[in-house]
């Protein structure tokens, strides 16, 4: 009965972790990593007041009223990114009911399908990754069977359970999506030229003709046309990633790249173009015939070629984001520069995805979103310490930790026996 | 030696296998310690496993997690005939011996991944390469792994570079009874037979919950649709391998009292691999996550008389710690993955550490994939994490047995593999480091007192034929 109560009391608190009031807090001694030219501080003091950081600098002198949060040196990043995918898409697995990431409307191609309406605040899955530290993450709705290799757009989640302006698009290419382009990956392009004709050259259609989009697809599509919101494209093998940078070249598109497991083989040509790669860090092994190349170098190796990298797990499958950091900290295993490993998970996607006003950085007059980590947020043994977004603290509590303390007493009693 | 004693297990119909499997706790029926009258098939698909010839190797002043639940500061270890031959502080080296400079490294028992479907299910995951589920049947007791996996699946190496020396490769879960596992040592070789454990005892492959049903009842409508379907068709299995038991002993009886109308029954494979698991000599691993689930197979194996030697993915076995232990029933997990369908849907990242808790309790960490498999270490390491937090400390010496000791004692081979003791099989992995760290690298990887894995020369490894000839990435040492 007790637990019961407990559980009870806790709901609300996690539902309205968003809407709770700002704080006034000052963190003291920090290690602030700040993801800016300012670099990293150290023995910092950082005051959130009105959810932004209103100060930042050494011997700050707390408001009267202020918490105070001793850091003794404890490193503060930006909270993280969770990657692009299913968060707040999908409360399970294998379950339609609960899962609204693909649109299987027969094949027909519909960029204007948004999939940021499906988002749920309330989703158990945001309270287990804020814990983890993240605090941003990227909608991405999904190729499946039924659909179009444009899976349609995402917004960027805040996990308070804010949804954000910008939107950005995305594209399925290469092997494992040819069986949305009629058995062939040269489909892909000529699907892909054909709807982007069809917003080109509206004039030139007839009623009778066979088309692609619908007049609002044609809008969505031509709002992209311009260059500044993103369109993701996902793929990986070497010369698929030639051709997608040809492609996007001559149609304009700013463009990023999405899976990407031999994107390393064409990093100069990658840098040149100014494109930036979101990767998983921990795929290394030839799982299809596009990516016999994949290695754990892929990141280091972008890096040191100039090209902008992103974390993001190939799996969009949104319980387990918490890992990202894990596979950060594994790229820095295998040469990357440990800096470099943090900003693909702050700084370099809140960059591309248009949001570094609020996440990425720690920034005087930015709103507070913060991370205080136990040690090094990129090791295996690091926990969150806490967590601010919008200088709202967040509770440090989920499904899970009601369900570790419900079986904690219950442990702890037979011990005891 | 070992082959030796494979070779007369078929001559004499009883095991090896039936040696090296001891249940922690068994509550197997006295069948199980009579001699089987079940030709033991294993015999005639034997192990051609035989550890290189090496050097002795002198491991000086490292710090060793031995995998008996000490850990040692400035201490050295000696190989010698593929062996660990001694652990202490100041060894002396063979003449003959190679010396590794410890120095700030840690070394740690070979690791084991009891949960593994490399060479089964391999890369790339081409349609010509799924052998991992004969999904035509809900029981296929018939089948055994070994004869799917493909030695030259790329996974292999890459759980080499994360310090597996041995590994359970198990049939999927599309069925109730999946069929039986293998234990491989992770040495390159183009058969399998040059990879399996010698002597190892097989595994029996049982699945819970949504699988089975998703598989059959679901997919194609036909029995079981439901989990208490799930529980009928196992307990119709194991009835008819009772039968089958019964009439081969019989058999055996008249056979042996000369009667005249001594008649075999008819060889049935399936039931031959049902019949060895009653009667222990096949280790029973199953697939079960929710904790209602897990109690009801316990019934289910008092009423047939046999043991659980681990419950796979166990997502709510904190749930039920106690139970597991009072059973001496293993439960073998991931760090944190959970919610990928609705039986997942209550893991917490604290799991290993509450079965770790409980007195008695026999956790491992496994993997079920061939990213995980790379760095079992890392999934002990976040539990270890977790379960601080929660008030459930676990020092590294300890959390080391959940991938080295308890997987090889859930295996049956815990008087050979899983340790740091002399005597035991030299299966040793030289970290650049705490094992327990995100930026923790296997330096070196001894199977049998072997090198078979040395990050600054990447050809001690040799690739898979696969990789030949394509544009894979060429291996730089970090």
């Amino acid at each position: 009965m007790k637990a019961r109560r407990l559980l009870l009391a806790a709901v609300p608190v996690l539902a309205l972790a968003g809407r709770a009031a700002a704080a006034t807090v000052l963190i003291h001694d920090a290690t602030v990593h700040t993801m800016t030219s300012a670099g990293v501080l150290q023995h910092a003091d950082l005051l959130i007041r009105d959810g932004r950081v209103a100060e930042l600098g050494t011997k700050l002198a707390a408001p009267s009223g202020a918490e105070r949060i001793e850091a003794n040196g404890r490193p503060l990043t930006p909270g993280l990114f969770g990657g692009i995918g299913f968060l707040g898409i999908e409360e399970i697995g294998l379950e339609p009911a609960a899962d609204d990431y693909a649109l299987k409307l027969g094949g027909a191609m519909r960029p204007e399908f948004d999939v940021s309406s499906a988002f749920n605040p309330d989703s158990v899955v945001l309270g287990v990754s804020r814990l983890g530290g993240i605090s941003f993450a990227q909608l991405g709705p999904a190729s499946e069977a039924g659909g179009s290799i444009i899976s349609g757009q995402g917004a960027v989640v805040r996990l308070d359970g804010e949804v954000a302006a910008p939107r950005a698009l995305f594209i399925d290419a290469g092997g494992d999506a040819s069986h949305l382009s009629g058995g062939s990956r040269a489909g892909e392009f000529m699907l892909l030229s054909q709807a982007l004709t069809e917003v080109r050259t509206p004039q030139l259609l007839l009623p009778n003709d066979q088309r692609l989009l619908t007049p609002a697809g044609r809008e969505t599509l031509r709002s992209y046309l311009g260059g500044t919101h993103r369109v993701v494209v996902d793929v990986n093998r070497a010369s698929d990633i030639r051709q997608v940078l040809a492609f996007a070249r001559r149609e304009h598109l700013a463009i990023a790249l999405r899976g990407a497991d031999e994107a390393w083989r064409v990093a100069p040509e990658l840098a040149a173009a100014g494109v930036a790669v979101i990767l998983d860090p921990l795929d290394d092994l030839p799982q299809s015939f596009d990516v016999v190349g994949a290695t754990l170098e892929n990141a280091a190796r972008l890096n040191a070629a100039g090209v902008k990298v992103i974390f993001s797990f190939t799996d969009p499958e949104p319980h387990n984001i918490r890992k990202l950091r894990q596979g950060a900290g594994v790229a820095v295993a295998h040469g990357m520069p440990w800096e470099a490993a943090l900003a693909a998970l702050t700084r370099n996607p809140a960059e591309l995805f248009g949001v570094a006003d609020r996440n990425g950085s720690i920034e005087r007059g930015h709103p507070a979103d913060l991370v205080l980590w136990s040690g090094d947020p990129l090791e295996v043994t690091t926990l969150a310490d806490a967590v601010f977004i919008q200088g709202v603290p967040q509770p440090l509590r989920s499904r899970q930790t009601e369900l570790r303390d419900r079986y904690l007493q219950k442990l702890r009693a037979h011990a005891a026996r | 030696m070992k082959r030796l004693c494979c070779f007369l297990a078929a001559a004499v119909l009883s095991g090896c296998a039936m040696q090296a499997a001891r249940p922690a706790k068994t509550s197997a029926p006295p069948a199980a310690q009579a001699a089987t009258p079940i030709a033991p098939a294993a015999s005639f698909y034997p192990s051609t496993y035989q550890p290189p010839a090496s050097a002795p190797t002198l491991i000086r002043n490292a710090t060793l997690l031995s995998g008996t639940g000490t850990r040692l500061e400035h201490a050295d270890l000696l190989l010698v005939d593929g062996k660990i031959s001694a652990v202490g502080a100041s060894l002396t080296a063979p003449a003959n011996a190679t010396v590794v400079d410890g120095t700030g490294r840690w070394v740690t028992p070979g690791l084991i991944d009891i949960h593994s479907h490399l060479g089964v299910y391999p890369v790339p995951a081409v349609s010509g390469n799924d052998d991992g589920n004969e999904a035509t049947s809900p029981s296929t007791a018939n089948v055994w792994a070994e004869h799917s996996v493909w030695p030259q699946d790329p996974g292999f190496r890459t759980a080499l570079a994360g310090g597996i020396t041995t590994l359970q490769i198990l049939p999927g879960s599309a069925n109730l009874i999946g069929g039986r596992s293998v234990v491989l040592k992770n040495v390159p070789s183009v058969t399998y037979q040059g990879m399996k454990f010698p002597a190892a005892p097989q595994g029996l492959k049982m699945a819970c919950g949504e699988n089975p049903k998703r598989v059959y009842g679901a997919g194609k409508k036909v029995f079981p649709s439901t989990r208490m379907g799930n529980m009928a068709g196992y307990r119709a299995q194991w009835a008819e391998a009772q039968e089958y038991l019964r009439d081969n002993i019989e058999y055996q009886k008249k056979l042996a009292t000369g009667a005249k109308d001594a008649k075999a029954p008819k060889r049935d494979l399936r039931l031959d691999t049902l019949a060895a698991a009653l009667q222990g000599q096949i280790l029973i691993h199953m697939h079960c996550y929710r904790a209602d689930e897990m109690a009801a197979v316990l019934d289910m194996s008092r009423e047939f008389g046999y043991h659980v030697a681990a419950f796979h993915h166990a997502v709510e076995a904190y749930k039920i710690s106690d139970l597991l232990a009072q059973n001496g029933v293993c439960a073998a997990m991931w760090a944190d993955w959970w919610g990928f369908k609705m039986e997942s849907y209550d893991g917490i990242p604290e799991n290993m550490a509450f079965v770790d808790a409980a007195p008695g309790g026999c956790a491992i960490v496994h993997s079920d994939s061939d990213e995980g498999i790379q760095r079992l270490n890392q999934e002990a390491a976040k539990v270890m994490a977790y379960g601080a937090r929660a008030g459930l400390d676990v020092p590294p010496e300890r959390a080391i047995r959940w991938l080295t000791a308890n997987p090889a004692k859930s295996l049956g081979l815990d008087s050979r593999t899983g340790t740091l003791e002399p005597g035991k099989m030299a299966d040793v992995v030289v970290w650049n480091g705490t094992p327990f760290s995100v930026y923790a690298l296997a330096d070196l990887v001894y199977i049998d007192g072997a090198l078979r894995y040395d990050r600054a020369h990447p050809d001690v490894a040799p690739r898979s034929d696969f990789l030949l000839g394509q544009p894979a990435a060429p291996e730089v040492t970090p």
